[in-house]
């Protein structure tokens, strides 16, 4: 009764949202179940805000307990828990109701669901520990019910919501603390498989809460983990942990591909474990210590030949040994032994990733395992499937700063470089831009396979030249010995001077240039043309070549010394400064103005392209003052004010301007990465002024009312969207063009469309120019098509009416989320325009900001009489929706659930090319009859 | 005691000439049947003898079963079928039974042709014997006859090499074969799932070596031979036609393209194609990496490999057969073994007797055929190729079967002693190692299926906790053994079935207890007390002055001479056993210090 009378004292209040009451309505309407389970469907793809949360609980809950139909009641109970997820709800309201369903529910389902429901809430209430405890209590009673699924959601529930803190809290609570553990220790054994992995979850859910685990259920564990995917369960005594391991280890050679993947992964996830221990798993053999202590050379020899079993290497070596005792030292069982060997030369290419994965993080944190498990990895490189090899490579790339590469694995890292796939050799590439090589031989014979390399592969030029730059500058004492023979200088003859333009000369070249940066006396050993071809490259390749200081000769630059933070950098300074002078113009005679504009831009775009780490920064400064000046230069007073029958140039410059600043602002908004609100503003508020623009041209130049009526109501719309949008940054813009509009605001909207235009063309032209804040770092996103190359001559055949399929590979840079916005598109002669959305499968990740697209593109078209070039190039789609929707509406929860709701997102508003557009030769032939 | 008897024929504390007899249940199964590659006279086949001095074989075998098409433990057979007498079904999988006769013959022609043996199997018997072969695929579970049935495990070694599964009732042996627990270039790894055989019967070849990395041996392997052909050695490489030439080829292959050497590698014609032709034939026996790149380009499609030419033979030469006993390789052998340049890779095992073993073992003169003798200045590079598990895999394929027995065969005596030991010690299973012709016997404790009604069961598993899968647990009802068959249904059913009458059996007790007061008080004393300890028990206290719990009956009486003393009839049925037991013993301790 009194739940009733709160029941209709929340409708009342609750009329205004009304979609409780909508929601009540329907429900009383729906005649069968499926009509109710469509209503809730529709319902549940709406978000609810939070202060009627409670009231739609309460509604639903009264048509749960009048529904018979189970499904029905089972969709209710899941909004229920999603309901409570709603933020700035706190369910503690509904607790009691949900738990009172629960008692007269009788469809298991159902149950599991309330349950569900339950934990959701008991999630949100984490610091009510009566509520936790009730929840707990109803989930105990509910463990003996017959279904798996109720059993489950019983196990998981208790498992997040068990009491953890013993002692802090009152006797009764630190009974019901153990009582949690044994609950769940009982379940173990339960029969069904669903179950007991639940409750192994729950225990080490529970653990994971801080909770230490009782020293009898681990051994409970332990047999578990013999039939289901083992889990951790890491304990406080760290000997506990090493057990743990070793039983892991085991699983590394289990029957099951799946579970040894999953071993070998946990094995990675174990960090404490001591290093005797790791050390076993790299060796199959130690069943006795090792009992002499050998150089690392010597090892990489005879790494197996310890023990009492033989290494299967030598013939006749393995007549049985004398026994040696292994019971003392014997830390791992033999089973357990060479888990990485075994995980690393396993069937299934999974579970060897799985294994380089696990080393690799294993030998993150430890690098003396880093030094030992080398010879493994070196070895993996030559694994048959690219994927293992890649992995392999990067996780060595990952572990390099622990480790020096000798010379023999040196040189079977090296072999790879002949590889035919593209993504290995780069990665080993940046593999080897981080090396340590020990010996002037492993110097030399890195640079001799690299050369071979690029002779093979001429196109890697820029990644081996950017290779050699990094292992240049990491070993300059190294390098120093080589250089006479890399030069190939002679102490009393002249040697012909080198070709400056042979890719293998600029090699040794970068190599060379790098090391001599920090060791002076290198210069000493040049001769002649070599300080000319220093000159030549320190200007065409700046990004590869450092700044010498050469004997007589003047820097080419100061010197940047690290300590110099970015406020300090002259080119940042110069940045700065070029702009505070732009913004500081209000009061030049326009002339002046357009011109300072323009040097502006140029000194920017000029700076961009020698600082390439200020370049996103410049091009963007850029762009925006271009589209100032575009704007500036079609609202010239003087073009305004001539005769009628000279409208039309002026029309013709003005809407192309206004063209140009709508595209650019697109360019802006969507191609760099590092945007922030406060840019998105500036950038939102000049293609405002540039549809202004637009919208007095056309005034101009129609003849009528008609559509501008149209026109201007639309232009009022969008300046009211950016008010909405926007809200919180118009105090910083003051006297900017928006801001005079929305004080003119009442007047426009009910002033004639021809008042309207004078009124914006007044506006814009006195406006003040904005200030255009810069963000801390900002990138343009660049595509670089490196295939199909564009040089090609020969024709690609096919016949008309099939297909040809073209491999694209471009390599992104700064791009976010590509999956979702790179595109590519394919232009024929005719003018038809092809647009592909490459996979999400074709986009690779080599790097934080980097990406690599490889796809195929289709070809088709009607026969033509001759070869014909079509253009491939890539496109950033965009939507202005998108970015406004994730900049304000954080992502709801709510939403998030309902994965069936039809994207909006995906909506492509427009593109933008962002890369050099690449011909391909193509010839449909006619089909032969 | 039931019990399973192995006999090894051959391979007992040997290599070579596999050929296990195993009788479970009634049944009797041959496993294997190779010949012995060290002799060459009456020794190289199983003595058939030892199963019928006379008559023919069918009798006494209900099958035979092949693991792999090594002539090691397929050689015999056609002698075994055809010359002494079989006709019974020949278990093999396909890819053996497509490549067995291929090899047969290979033997045949060179025993008989270049040997000029007679008393041979000839080519039809060869036929003969195949047509009694029956296929079975991998995980197939094939019915001998009613009782016997078998099922085939992928084993890795060699292409179609199968672990066997022999099951009689409840009662199995795994037979292996040979295997390999690490997947090579063209094999993946030796499986089986946890099914618990009586007897493990496993081969020992590599009992006391743990072999390191794969990936180690391979690049030796590339390295030794690209730094002999660079310094213009010859490479000799004698291999089997099938199995380990494979995986070499791929390996040399694949590192030639990828070297971009040119040194052509030759391979002695005659099997390889036909036995490269069966490789891409069962792709599907391979492993992941050819079976996901087919479709691109078969693997065992060679581009640097081959065909060997006698006047070209130069570089590097695959030959058969692999222990240098015969044939080309040995013939090659011949010619290189003087030049010091050369060197020569052995892949894998050399039984005693050959020109591998000796060479292997150190020996630098070798006495000929007519009394020639041979120096060998060459080089001489062993290197494990082959493809069986080592110690490591044999516990392994141990641990993932946990069988309750293991036997080794195929592998020297001294190793094999080594491998018991560590079996032993590890896994706490007994492991015998029999020879030749000893027999081993093994109890089996089989469980025997009993059918139990569902009422019963329901009614039973109601009864006591919750149902607990790993334990044992205690029920009540009568066992009927008839036909053949057991079955465990309730009492009552079993009394109609059967047509008896019910026999009510009750047991009465008397216990005396002191108290001085009347007889309903103590009545009603006891009365409270039973109902304050059994909690979970109807405790009645009837109109007429009697106790009942559940269905057992308390009455009280005055002792005829004692009116202190107050004796307690407690009477139950057999039924109720244990709880009238408690109850009595419960009441034996006397009542309570009343608290009325």
């Amino acid at each position: 009764q009194q739940q009733h009378e709160d029941l209709s004292a929340k409708k009342l209040r609750l009329t205004k949202p009304s979609k409780s009451a909508a929601l009540h309505v329907d429900l009383c309407k729906a005649t069968s179940p499926a009509d109710a389970l469509q209503y809730l469907l529709q319902f549940a793809r709406k978000p609810v805000e939070a202060e009627s949360v409670e009231g739609v609980v309460r509604i639903l809950l009264e048509h749960y307990y009048k529904e018979n139909d189970a499904s029905v009641r089972l969709k209710i109970a899941s909004l229920l828990g999603l309901l409570s997820k709603t933020a700035g709800f706190s369910p503690d309201c509904i607790v009691d109701d949900a738990i009172n369903t629960l008692q007269n529910e009788k469809s298991h389902q159902v149950l599991a669901q309330l349950l569900d429901t339950l934990l959701v809430i008991g999630t949100k209430l984490t610091e009510n520990p009566s509520v936790r405890m009730r929840l707990v209590e109803v989930a105990c009673k509910h463990l003996t019910d017959s279904s798996h699924g109720v059993r489950n959601k019983c196990l998981q529930l208790i498992g997040c919501l068990g009491p953890v803190e013993k002692g802090v809290a009152k006797e009764v609570e630190s009974q019901a603390a153990k009582d949690v553990q044994k609950i769940i220790g009982d379940h173990f054994n339960d029969q069904d498989p669903r179950v007991r992995t639940a409750a192994i979850k729950a225990m080490l859910q529970l653990h994971e809460r801080g909770l230490k685990l009782q020293q009898a259920i681990y051994s409970q564990v332990k047999l578990c983990i013999n039939f289901i995917v083992p889990i951790p369960s890491s304990n406080e005594e760290i000997r506990l942990v090493d057990d743990a391991f070793g039983k892991i280890c085991h699983m590394v050679s289990d029957g099951s591909w799946v579970v040894r993947v999953q071993a070998a992964k946990l094995l990675g996830s174990m960090q404490q474990v001591s290093s005797h221990f790791l050390e076993q798993t790299l060796d199959k053999k130690l069943m006795s210590d090792l009992r002499r202590k050998r150089t690392a050379h010597e090892r990489a020899k005879e790494l197996y030949s310890s023990g009492e079993f033989s290494s299967g290497r030598k013939w006749g070596d393995d007549a049985p040994k004398e026994e040696i005792d292994t019971g003392a030292v014997n830390l791992i069982e033999s089973g357990a032994c060479g888990a990485f060997v075994h995980g690393l030369e396993d069937e299934m290419y999974e579970v060897r990733i799985a294994a380089v994965e696990a080393l690799c993080m294993l030998a993150q944190s430890s690098p003396s395992f880093a030094e030992k498990c080398l010879d493994f990895l070196v070895d993996m490189f030559n694994d048959e499937i690219e994927e293992v090899r890649l992995q392999s490579i990067h996780t060595m790339r990952k572990i390099s700063n622990n480790i020096t590469l000798r010379e023999d694995q040196l040189d079977t890292v090296l072999a790879v470089l002949e590889d035919s796939s593209r993504d290995i050799r780069e990665a080993l590439h940046e593999l080897l831009c981080c090396t340590n090589v020990s010996t002037k031989e492993g110097i030399h014979l890195a640079l001799v396979e690299l050369l071979k390399n690029l002779t093979k592969y001429p196109t890697d030029r820029e990644s081996i030249w950017k290779c050699l730059k990094f292992l240049g500058s990491r070993h300059p004492t190294l390098v120093l010995p080589l250089v006479p023979e890399l030069l190939s200088t002679h102490p009393f003859f002249d040697t012909p001077e080198p070709d400056m333009d042979d890719p293998a000369y600029i090699a040794v070249l970068v190599l060379i240039f790098n090391a001599a940066k920090s060791c002076p006396t290198m210069p000493a050993l040049f001769s002649d043309h070599t300080f000319r071809h220093y000159a030549y490259l320190r200007d065409s390749l700046s990004h590869l070549v450092p700044p010498l200081r050469l004997p007589g000769r003047k820097l080419v630059s100061s010197p940047v010394s690290p300590s110099i933070t970015p406020h300090e950098d002259p080119s940042q300074q110069f940045l700065h400064q070029s702009l505070e002078r732009v913004y500081n113009l209000q009061h030049l005679d326009p002339q002046g103005i357009q011109e300072l504009l323009e040097f502006t831009i140029r000194d920017l775009q000029r700076l961009g392209e020698l600082q390439s780490e200020l370049a996103g920064m410049a091009d963007f400064t850029a762009t925006y003052l271009q589209c100032q000046l575009l704007l500036i230069k079609a609202l010239q007073e003087k073009l305004w004010n001539v005769a009628a029958p000279l409208y039309l140039k002026q029309n013709a410059l003005a809407s192309a301007a206004a063209k140009q600043i709508l595209e650019e602002t697109y360019k802006m908004e969507f191609m760099y990465s590092g945007v922030e609100s406060r840019q998105v503003v500036i950038i939102h508020h000049m293609r405002l002024q540039a549809k202004a623009l637009q919208l007095i041209v056309t005034a101009r130049t129609t003849r009528g009312v008609e559509p501008l009526f149209g026109m201007c109501e639309k232009f009022l719309q969008e300046v009211d969207s950016f008010q909405r949008c926007f809200i919180s940054e118009l105090p910083h813009m003051q006297g900017s063009f928006v801001d005079k509009l929305l004080d003119l605001m009442p007047r426009l909207v009910t002033s004639k469309p021809s008042e309207v235009v004078k009124i914006l063309q007044t506006t814009l032209r006195q406006s003040t120019f904005l200030h255009l804040p810069l963000p801390e770092q900002l990138h343009r996103a660049t595509a670089n098509i490196i295939e199909p190359t564009g040089e090609s001559d020969n024709p690609l055949r096919f016949t008309s009416g099939l297909v040809v399929a073209l491999d694209v590979d471009a390599t992104l840079e700064h791009v976010q989320d590509p999956q979702g916005t790179v595109k590519v598109q394919v232009l024929y002669p005719d003018g038809q325009a092809q647009l592909i959305h490459p996979k999400p499968a074709d986009f690779r990740n080599p790097g934080p900001g980097r990406h690599r697209l490889i796809t195929r593109v289709y070809l088709s078209h009607t026969a033509w009489t001759e070869p014909c070039q079509i253009e491939v190039r890539l496109l950033l789609a965009y939507n202005s929706n998108r970015s406004k929707a994730s900049a304000k509406i954080p992502k709801s929860t709510w939403n998030e659930s309902l994965e069936t709701l039809p994207q909006p997102e995906n909506v492509i508003e427009g593109t933008i090319p962002f890369s050099k557009p690449v011909k391909v030769y193509i010839m449909p032939k006619p089909a032969r009859r | 005691m039931p019990e399973i008897k192995v006999t090894p024929l051959g391979a007992g504390q040997d290599v070579g000439r596999s050929c296990i007899l195993v009788s479970i249940a009634g049944k009797n199964v041959m496993l294997d049947c190779g010949m012995h590659m060290g002799y060459n006279d009456d020794r190289r086949f199983p003595d058939f003898s030892y199963i019928t001095q006379n008559g023919r074989l069918t009798d006494f075998l209900d099958c035979v079963i092949i693991s792999h098409f090594h002539l090691d433990h397929c050689g015999a057979l056609p002698y075994f079928s055809e010359m002494v007498g079989y006709d019974g079904p020949i278990y093999m999988t396909h890819p053996t039974k497509a490549i067995c006769p291929i090899l047969l013959e290979d033997y045949r022609k060179i025993t008989v042709d270049k040997k000029g043996e007679i008393n041979f199997f000839t080519s039809q018997m060869i036929k003969d014997c195949m047509k009694k072969v029956v296929a079975v695929h991998l995980h197939q579970t094939v019915q001998v006859d009613e009782e016997l049935e078998i099922k085939a495990y992928y084993a890795g070694h060699v292409l179609g090499a199968a672990m066997f599964q022999i099951k009689v009732g409840c009662e199995s042996v795994v037979y292996t074969g040979d295997y390999n627990m690490t997947p090579d270039r063209h094999l993946g790894a030796a499986w089986i799932d946890k099914c618990y055989p009586d007897l493990l019967i496993s081969e020992s070849t590599y009992a006391t070596t743990i072999r390191d990395s794969k990936r180690c041996r391979e690049r030796d392997f590339l390295k030794k031979v690209h730094e002999t052909v660079e310094r213009g050695g010859k490479v000799l490489i004698p291999v089997f036609a099938l199995g380990r030439a494979q995986e070499l080829c791929i390996l040399l292959e694949t590192f030639w393209e990828r070297m971009n050497l040119k040194a052509p590698i030759y391979f002695s014609t005659g099997l390889t194609e036909k036995a490269n032709h069966y490789y891409k034939l069962f792709i599907t026996w391979t492993n992941q990496k050819i079976r996901k790149t087919f479709v691109q380009r078969n693997m065992f499609e060679f581009k640097h490999i081959k065909a060997f030419d006698r006047a070209f033979a130069d570089n590097v030469v695959f030959a058969t057969p692999g222990m240098l006993h015969a044939g080309q390789s040995l013939q090659i052998f011949r010619k290189w073994a003087g030049n010091e340049k050369n060197m020569v890779i052995m892949p894998g095992y050399c039984v005693q007797g050959t020109v591998g073993h000796k060479i292997l073992s150190g020996q630098r003169k070798l006495e000929m055929e007519g009394r020639q003798i041979l120096e060998v200045k060459m080089q001489v590079e062993y290197m494990s190729f082959s493809a069986h598990a080592d110690a490591k895999g044999i516990m392994q394929l141990i641990r993932q079967a946990e069988p309750r027995n293991v036997l080794l065969v195929h592998g020297e005596a001294k190793k094999m002693e080594f491998l018991k030991q560590k079996i032993e010690q590890e896994f706490h299973v007994n492991c015998y190692m029999p020879a030749n012709g000893e027999t081993t016997t093994i109890f089996t404790n089989p469980s025997i299926p009993v059918d139990i009604s569902l009422g019963l069961l329901k009614r039973e598993t109601a009864i006591g906790l919750l149902p607990d899968a790993k334990k044992p647990k205690l029920m009540h009802g009568t066992l009927i053994m008839k036909d053949n068959s057991f079955r465990l249904v309730s009492p009552e059913q079993a009394l109609k079935e059967l047509g008896f009458a019910e026999h009510q059996l009750r047991f009465t007790c008397r216990v005396h207890i002191q108290d001085p007061r009347k007889e309903h008080e103590t009545v009603l004393r006891v009365y409270n007390h039973l109902k304050g300890v059994l909690k979970d028990y109807s405790v009645q206290h009837l109109p007429d002055g009697s106790i009942t719990v559940e269905s057992i009956l308390i009455q009280a009486t005055a002792h005829s001479e004692d009116q202190g003393t107050k004796v307690l009839l407690v009477s139950w049925t057999y039924q109720d056993e244990e709880l009238g037991s408690y109850l009595t013993s419960l009441l034996k301790k006397g009542l309570p210090p009343s608290t009325a």
